[in-house]
């Protein structure tokens, strides 16, 4: 058991940020995390992140380390919140390692990769099914693969692997795809695409790796013979430690303008909200506003 | 000092991220980028049974993924 006066579950740009201004107000608090950077560390160019020009995941994860290094700051790494509850005016988190009891909680947690749901999506994870195109793509090199999901990550990944794979497939449920126009043109240039619109994915089977998929278009079922599926079908939120909390039918956890949510002394910031725009500058200076939300709920005690 | 091998691509966060690791316990590794040698990626992939990066050999011993408690054990890194 471990006890602080705020307890900051997150380190991607909210619980970062959160813990910076915890760190000044001089807060008694803790930060849990399974890792810092959150989604963030995974872009590959980030262009709208005020005062960089352009910056990867990686080199603004760095950034981050850095700043919160200069604070002495009690970071439990890596570290998941599995449950919230209120006990005896306290919150207690459950965590895989350890519990934790606070007077305020940030949830800061983020989303997740949405997973298809579909027979040999668990079974195949890693041998040939991936949901991080920018990290496991090259070793698709020569091979079939098979991009699922029609918005800009999908499209994203289909480019990218259009110059390592000999053939990718596009399987997007949707009539039309949501990506940004300009990805949509350059999808039209390589010559080893096929797009597949109506089209959703039964099942992935192989043996001691992917060997195929077969997707179902209009009641007409398909196999494609492909040894990699990425899965670009869109983020979930980190809430299910949440229960207590009231959430959207996203399962995204409410907030009001202050980053309340509707328990006294739990607030919430950056994508595991119901906050309109998911960006890294919005969940950070969401965080920002949690933190100071969380120092005054602290101070009126 | 063991013997360490690190398999990656230029792109993945904890490839990086198991890197900076390494260099920061001034650990000496050999850096394989299976994006351009495609025979150590297929090797990586025959070795480990799985296609994700990174994976690290110390001494033989591969680890998937930058799992900092195993490396750690592996190393004899003290918390």
């Amino acid at each position: 058991m471990t006890e602080a006066d705020l307890l900051i579950i997150g380190g991607g740009p909210a619980g970062v940020t959160a813990a910076i201004y915890a760190a000044r107000k001089g807060l008694d608090f803790l930060m849990i995390s399974r890792d810092i950077g959150g989604q963030a560390a995974w872009s590959a160019g980030i262009e709208n992140y005020t005062g960089c020009q352009v910056v990867s995941g990686t080199e603004l994860t760095a950034q981050f380390e850095a700043h919160l290094k200069k604070f002495n700051i009690r970071l439990r790494q890596p570290e998941t919140a599995l449950s919230l509850a209120r006990e005896d005016g306290r919150f207690v988190v459950r965590g895989e390692k350890d519990t934790y009891r606070a007077l305020a909680v940030i949830a800061a947690t983020g989303k997740r990769s949405r997973e298809l749901g579909v027979p040999g999506e668990k079974e195949f994870l890693n041998r040939g099914l991936t949901y991080c195109a920018v990290c496991d793509g090259p070793l698709f090199a020569a091979k079939d693969v098979a991009i699922i999901g029609g918005g800009n990550s999908a499209l994203d990944a289909a480019l990218q692997m259009s110059r390592i794979a000999s053939k990718v497939y596009v399987v997007d449920s949707a009539p039309v795809f949501t990506a940004d126009n300009i990805l949509q043109d350059r999808l039209r240039g390589p010559g080893n695409m096929e797009v597949l619109h109506n089209t959703s994915v039964s099942v992935i089977h192989g043996g001691r790796f992917v060997e195929g998929i077969r997707v179902s278009r209009g009641g007409e079922e398909i196999d494609l013979p492909v040894q990699g599926v990425f899965v670009e079908i869109g983020l979930v939120p980190n809430s299910d430690f949440a229960v207590i909390a009231g959430r959207n039918g996203k399962g995204e956890i409410r907030v009001n303008c202050a980053n309340e949510t509707d328990i006294p002394g739990l607030f919430a910031a950056g994508d595991v909200t119901d906050v309109p725009e998911k960006q890294i500058i919005i969940a950070a200076g969401d965080g920002a506003k949690a933190a100071l939300s969380a120092a005054k709920y602290l101070t009126a005690l | 000092m063991k013997k360490i091998k690190v398999y990656s691509t230029p792109t993945c966060p904890y490839c990086i991220r198991l890197k900076q690791f390494l260099k920061e316990n001034n650990l000496i590794f050999e850096d394989i980028d299976v994006a351009a040698d495609r025979a150590a990626a297929d090797e990586v992939v025959r070795r480990t049974g799985q296609m994700g990066v990174p994976v690290i050999d110390i001494e033989g011993e591969l680890i998937i993924g930058f799992d900092r408690e195993r490396i750690k054990q592996a190393l004899g890194i003290a918390a």
